[in-house]
């Protein structure tokens, strides 16, 4: 069987290479990425810790627009900049640019935890499909209220700062996306080897047994979604940037696009494992790629159907099923599945 | 926006009339409410379909209404359809899910309504449609207040197959059968009943409800084929609120939905409505959060 160095190997390969070799695919490749990062970050909730978020996205399009904000913000007004979207003569110099840009990630990121620390107050008391329909009503919600919101130009959107010199950018927001996935992975991966995650595995055990045992579930819960947003919140601000112009519904809070492919991509490859997620992402953003303008309109209909049939007949995912078929190339990681750790002191990918 | 609600202060007629069409159109708000405490009470299933199912009915009306039969005609077929449409979708789907964990029935249903919104799409187009009903519309209080004849026979016919509905959950073979499981499913399989059999009884039914509902939701109001999440999650703030198992809880919750969209549409604007039930739908679940904080207090 593959071991992780193959599957390190492979991933940054395809990161590095890819779009060298395939440059006119280099959009492709970026919002390959980003799927990555959708379906690692919702995985930690709803693989890791049994709570199937569907209005994730809600910090994708935070972080698009706390991000967009500060990049035009720091310089303009922001109000007369969308009101009068084009006629207000701007020019960002590149050092403005990428000041703007810097900061503004780093607000994306701040912004979108605290929110998921404020709405987890809100929702984190709610189990089960609380949860979940409360979510997606946020997200919903969400796109509807900065639609409505003028000084961010309502549903109008706005136009974000042009990347500064000859070059569109592409290439500068593929290497910050492809950063972002890797550093989440990373970052998963230290946390999933950590007392964190058994806490929050506990908590998609038995959540009562978890609080039973002095686990504060709701402090890991809100902490586990606040990673979460961080991560989106970033991944919103740089596919803002990529897109180069953001409006609530379609681009900044996609809850019947990017909400649900997270969910599916999570999922198709196997919740709870840590490359599950992105064996998923890379494979649905493969076929969907290969079929989408196949499928003339049956598309839509064909992802709420691989949903159905990927939850009621296939619901370990790909890398689930792959463990219990072949458990033993997966060695200690058959354990942890059934949760008879025999071997504690090996460390689980 | 405080304009509107100065305009509301100084007007008793506009609140007569905005309390009229809210109530009258919560009501059916109300009736697949209803069918989703019944799936949920029964089987443990979250309907996320449960709105999609509500425009399934609308478009069979529409579809009526377009031949140039009324749609109140259609509302006996809607219903048969839809219990069909139910029993094929228990079968498939819903069958391999009560017995699983709580996300599962959630997902599939999500993905059930996601398959049944783009299938209405890509039939019906994206347009806002209408059954139209010929109604007169009735005028009150010297014209300060409008009733359209159609809101009204919509809410007449809605409480009659709620009569109807609750006459059959407490008379009824099957009806007793459905509580029973409801209470115990085991102990109910022990004593005989066929559960399976009972669950199917209870999605169909529940979908037939959700037809007939949308059948007048139709013919009173507007649908599209996006427009079923809206109405799943007004079934589940219901639901939430109310609790099932409690008839007039749901009753009330939906009347008071109705009647709540109505104002908020006058001072914000329509354009804020689905805003508006999803801003009840998390005050709702914050205030059950309160009363089970406080539960958990007498616990201890």
């Amino acid at each position: 069987m593959m071991n992780k160095y193959t599957l390190y190997g492979i991933t940054l390969a395809v990161g590095i290479f890819g779009p060298l070799m395939f440059p006119a695919y280099i959009t492709q490749f970026t919002v390959l990425w980003l799927m990555v990062v959708f379906s690692l970050t919702w995985d930690i909730m709803g693989g890791q810790m049994g709570y199937n978020s569907l209005g994730n996205i809600l910090f994708f399009g935070i972080g698009m627009y706390v991000c967009a904000i500060v990049q035009v913000g720091l310089y303009y007004n922001v109000g007369e900049y969308t009101a009068y979207s084009g006629a207000v003569k701007v020019n960002f110099t590149p050092d403005q640019y990428f000041t703007g840009l810097a900061l503004g990630t780093v607000a994306a990121a701040i912004v979108s935890s605290l929110i998921a620390v404020i709405f987890g107050w809100i929702v984190f008391g709610l189990r089960g499909p609380y949860f979940a329909i409360g979510t997606l009503g946020v997200a919903i919600a969400a796109g509807e209220l900065i639609g409505a919101w003028d000084y961010v130009g309502g549903g109008g959107g706005m136009s974000l700062p042009l990347f500064p010199g000859d070059s569109d950018g592409t290439a500068f927001n593929y290497v910050a996306m492809f950063t972002l996935a890797i550093a989440t992975f990373l970052f998963l991966k230290w946390l999933y080897a950590s007392r964190f995650s058994l806490a929050i595995n506990a908590i998609r055990d038995d959540e009562e047994k978890a609080e039973g045992m002095g686990i504060q579930t709701k402090r890991y819960k809100t902490v586990a979604w606040s990673i979460s947003a961080f991560f989106l919140g970033i991944s919103g601000a740089i596919f803002g940037n990529m897109t180069g112009f953001i409006e609530p519904l379609e681009v900044a809070f996609p809850t019947v696009t990017f909400g649900i492919f997270m969910v599916l991509m999570a999922l198709l490859g196997g919740k709870g494992t840590l490359w599950g997620p992105i064996i998923g992402a890379v494979l649905f953003h493969v076929i969907k790629e290969f079929t989408w303008t196949v499928l003339l309109g049956w598309q839509w209909i064909a992802l709420g159907a691989l949903i159905v049939v990927n939850v009621v007949f296939f619901q370990q995912g790909l890398v689930g099923w792959m463990q219990e078929r072949w458990p033993e190339k997966f060695g200690i990681e058959v354990d942890t599945q059934l949760g008879v750790n025999e071997n504690p002191s090996e460390t689980v990918t | 926006m405080l304009s509107n609600i100065d305009l509301l202060m100084d007007s008793p007629f506009t609140n007569a009339q905005l309390l009229l069409d809210g109530l009258l159109i919560g009501a059916l708000f109300a009736l697949s409410a209803y069918g989703l405490a019944l799936v949920w009470g029964v089987m443990n299933v979250k309907n996320l379909a449960q709105g999609d199912f509500v425009i399934m009915g609308g478009y069979i009306a529409v579809v009526f209404a377009q031949n140039g039969i009324h749609p109140i005609i259609a509302l006996p077929i809607a219903a048969i359809v839809m219990f069909g449409f139910g029993w094929l979708l228990y079968i498939t789907i819903i069958k391999r899910v009560i017995e699983r964990d709580l996300f599962t029935s959630l997902l599939a249903t999500f993905g059930i309504a996601i398959v049944l919104a783009q299938g209405m799409n890509l039939i019906f187009g994206p347009d806002v449609r209408v059954a139209e009903s010929g109604f007169e519309t009735l005028v009150l209080f010297d014209g300060n207040v409008t009733v359209s004849e159609a809101k009204l026979a919509a809410f007449l016919l809605a409480a009659l197959l709620a009569t109807g509905l609750i006459t059959f959950m407490k008379k009824s073979r099957m009806g007793q059968a459905i509580r029973a499981t409801a209470q115990d499913a085991r102990a109910a399989k022990v004593m005989g009943i066929d559960t399976e059999k009972v669950y199917a009884f209870t999605f169909s039914l529940n979908a037939a409800i959700c037809g007939a509902a949308g059948v007048l939701i139709a013919m009173v109001w507007v649908i599209q084929p996006f427009f079923g999440i809206t109405h799943s999650i007004r079934s589940f703030v219901i639901v939430t609120a109310a609790g099932f198992g409690n008839l007039p809880g749901v009753i009330m919750a939906g009347l008071g939905l109705g009647a709540m969209e109505q104002f908020s549409g006058f001072v914000l604007g329509a354009e804020f409505q689905q805003a508006t039930v999803v801003g009840v739908l998390i005050g709702v679940l914050i205030w059950r959060q309160v009363q089970q904080s406080k539960h958990r207090q007498v616990v201890e």
